[in-house]
């Protein structure tokens, strides 16, 4: 593969949670807790975990929405939020749609107004501004004569969403980071939503950071998965071979709790019992060796490295003392990694 | 719109029609309900914001408020006429005969009692029994609900469990005074996806032993698929189809039915596929199309879809699909 465009290393994010009488936080919760991936051209990078797991806090942390604890972020090899790249111009190039689309438009403004704001911030002029919401309104299937002028209660959710992805777009970015924008809408209108994604990532050659926790959603739309568990990442493949060969523990049970949809095999079991612990005092080592089933003294006492397999014919990548040569754990697989990936 | 049997159905609604009338224009959420539920069944109630899947559930325990809202029909459970409880009828009835559990038990407990000291409450509010057996009864319900180190976590308030423990606990609550009917309203769709599945094995372990009825209303084809016997499909306040899962799943005879199962992103997909979407949204319940609400949205509808709504066709042996034109959605 090229080199990537996107760059994240040692990604750390620290919310306090507890003040002493000063004022000074004594307590921190580690949303994000060291990750480290790259994002590549034209890809869809689809990001999955369960709530907690630091997937929108990673969001919220590439768009500089909030200022990480500690690590870099670096786009097309410039580290952002530096006189490299300020974080002005860094965001142009990479906009966020979010779940709650009433929540995320302003409802003073109309259709129109709202997705020509952000191109007269960044000195477009409003006569252009105003020319490209109306061609992007047509691009999302909506059509401008109707809505343009429409307030955002006067839309469905699907409107909305669309109304949402054309304000991403209206920067002309090359990264959109797409937080669960489909999860709050219904079934049938989802897919529509899905479709227009796709079709407007070809047509404008955008790559996709896609967070859900929707697995099928996820599956269908991602290039690469990567897997994050207590703000760590677990596990980033291929697509398809993360689906049909996962290799973190973690992972086979988040697949092994899809459901079936045959009444005749219905789930006999589950694959794994509790829930996630309280992120604010997370398991020393590895963050999931309390619900694994096959945790061992090693698991608990190092926390495992992020390694691809040695025979990957695309960089595999899992975070697990059972694909790390010479952990000491009993059950090693075959083909693991080399010490130095 | 259910096949006949031999045994008396718990459950009975007939000719259901909420309206709420609160609004500058009256919302009819629920249009025409017709629903047997029998002893020991599972039913899952499916559809999309909207369709007023909650709205049906929530009227069995006459849970809407009472000047904002008009409800025509008949609603049975046994000899117990639903609509004309009152007062103290109504509290009893509420909780002993039929329970309910929410999507969101945050929400639905009180967050400044333990949860222990609010089952033992209910317990003995409906049941002339002590303290002291209540507790023991409460303990009893946590080891069902299989909540680790039960006696502890009685005296534990709601903030302090987290989702799926919080959930097991609202479950242990609904079973408090051995209701015959079970009435659950997204119970798992805002748990992680690991912690739903053992919430829905549970519920229907707990199901299987206590003999219990079910509504189970969800937006979420496969948890119907992973707990009901039967499945109805509502679409804009009417049940559209309603049959056996395996008929409903695998031979869907609605139209609306057949594009919710095709939307479904399922299985390995290669990348560039489209999904077949249904195109359009629901529709507006205040202002409601003439005859089949689906039409505007249906690739078969014809001129005879917006005369009247489509009475009720059985296709199979208790199958049944409100859609005239089924003979074009017949598998080939």
């Amino acid at each position: 593969m090229t080199s990537p465009l996107l760059e994240v290393r040692g990604l750390v994010k620290q919310f306090p949670v507890r003040k002493n009488l000063f004022g000074r936080a004594t307590t921190f919760v580690s949303a994000v807790d060291g990750i480290d991936f790259d994002l590549f051209e034209g890809e869809t990078l689809g990001v999955v975990g369960e709530s907690g797991c630091g997937k929108s806090t990673t969001a919220r942390l590439l768009m500089h929405l909030i200022e990480p604890t500690a690590g870099t972020i670096r786009f097309g090899g410039r580290t952002v939020g530096t006189a490299e790249l300020p974080v002005k111009e860094f965001r142009r190039q990479v906009q966020m749609v979010f779940q709650d689309s009433y929540a995320s438009l302003n409802p003073r403004l109309t259709v129109e107004e709202s997705i020509a704001f952000g191109p007269t911030v960044h000195g477009v002029s409003q006569r252009e501004a105003n020319a490209r919401a109306l061609s992007l309104l047509e691009r999302v299937g909506l059509d401008p004569r109707r809505f343009a002028g429409r307030f955002t209660h006067e839309l469905s959710g699907g409107q909305r969403q669309r109304v949402n992805i054309a304000r991403a777009l209206a920067l002309q970015p090359r990264i959109l980071v797409l937080d669960e924008a489909v999860s709050a809408l219904d079934k049938s209108v989802e897919a529509q939503v899905l479709n227009l994604l796709a079709d407007l990532k070809e047509a404008f050659g955008l790559t996709y950071l896609f967070i859900s926790h929707d697995l099928e959603v996820v599956r269908f739309m991602s290039t690469r998965v990567l897997v994050m568990y207590l703000g760590r990442v677990a596990e980033l493949g291929p697509t398809e071979a993360l689906y049909t060969g996962s290799r973190h523990p973690y992972t086979t049970a988040l697949l092994g709790s899809l459901l079936s949809m045959d009444p005749d095999h219905r789930t006999a079991a589950p694959p794994i019992t509790g829930d996630p612990p309280n992120p604010i005092d997370p398991p020393p080592g590895c963050r999931f060796h309390t619900r694994c089933a096959y945790a061992e003294g090693v698991c608990s006492a190092r926390m495992p490295a992020l390694l691809a397999g040695a025979a990957d014919a695309a960089p595999h990548w899992v975070a697990c003392h059972m694909h790390a040569p010479r952990s000491g754990h009993s059950k090693l697989k075959a083909g693991a990694a080399p010490e130095t990936a | 719109m259910t096949p006949g049997s031999g045994d008396e159905a718990i459950l009975d609604i007939s000719g259901l029609r909420v309206t709420f009338t609160g609004g500058p224009r009256p919302v009819r959420a629920v249009d025409g309900v017709d629903l047997k539920l029998w002893r020991g069944e599972v039913v899952a109630l499916l559809g999309e914001s909207g369709s007023g899947k909650s709205v049906t559930l929530r009227s069995i325990l006459r849970l809407h408020p009472e000047k904002k809202t008009r409800i025509e029909g008949g609603i049975r459970v046994q000899d117990v006429d639903v609509l004309r409880l009152k007062g103290r009828a109504l509290a009893d009835f509420r909780g002993k005969r039929v329970s309910m559990i929410f999507q969101e038990p945050m929400l639905a407990m009180d967050p400044v009692y333990t949860v222990g000291r609010q089952i033992t409450e209910s317990i003995i509010k409906h049941e002339n029994v002590s303290p002291d057996e209540a507790r023991r009864r409460a303990l009893t319900l946590f080891e069902q609900v299989r909540i680790p180190s039960p006696a502890r976590r009685l005296d534990a308030y709601p903030h302090e469990m987290s989702g799926g423990m919080r959930q097991r606990a609202m479950i242990a609550l609904a079973l408090a005074c051995n209701p015959q009917v079970l009435l659950a309203d997204e119970p798992t769709t805002a748990l992680d996806a690991t912690v739903q599945v053992q919430i829905l094995l549970l519920l229907r372990e707990l199901q299987h032993q206590l003999g219990l009825s079910m509504i189970f209303v969800t937006h979420d084809i496969s948890v119907g698929v992973e707990v009901a016997d039967r499945i109805a499909v509502m679409y804009a306040g009417r049940i559209v189809e309603i049959g056996s899962v395996r008929d409903v799943i695998r031979s869907p005879r609605h139209p609306y039915t057949i594009g919710l199962m095709s939307t479904r992103p399922h299985g390995g997909r290669l990348l560039g596929n489209r999904l077949p979407a249904i195109p359009g949204s629901p529709p507006d319940l205040a202002n409601l199309p003439p005859g089949c609400a689906f039409a505007p949205r249906c690739p078969h509808a014809g001129e005879v879809c917006g005369v009247s709504a489509p009475a009720p066709v059985e296709v199979s042996a208790g199958h049944w699909v409100r859609c005239v034109r089924t003979d074009l959605t017949a598998k080939a």
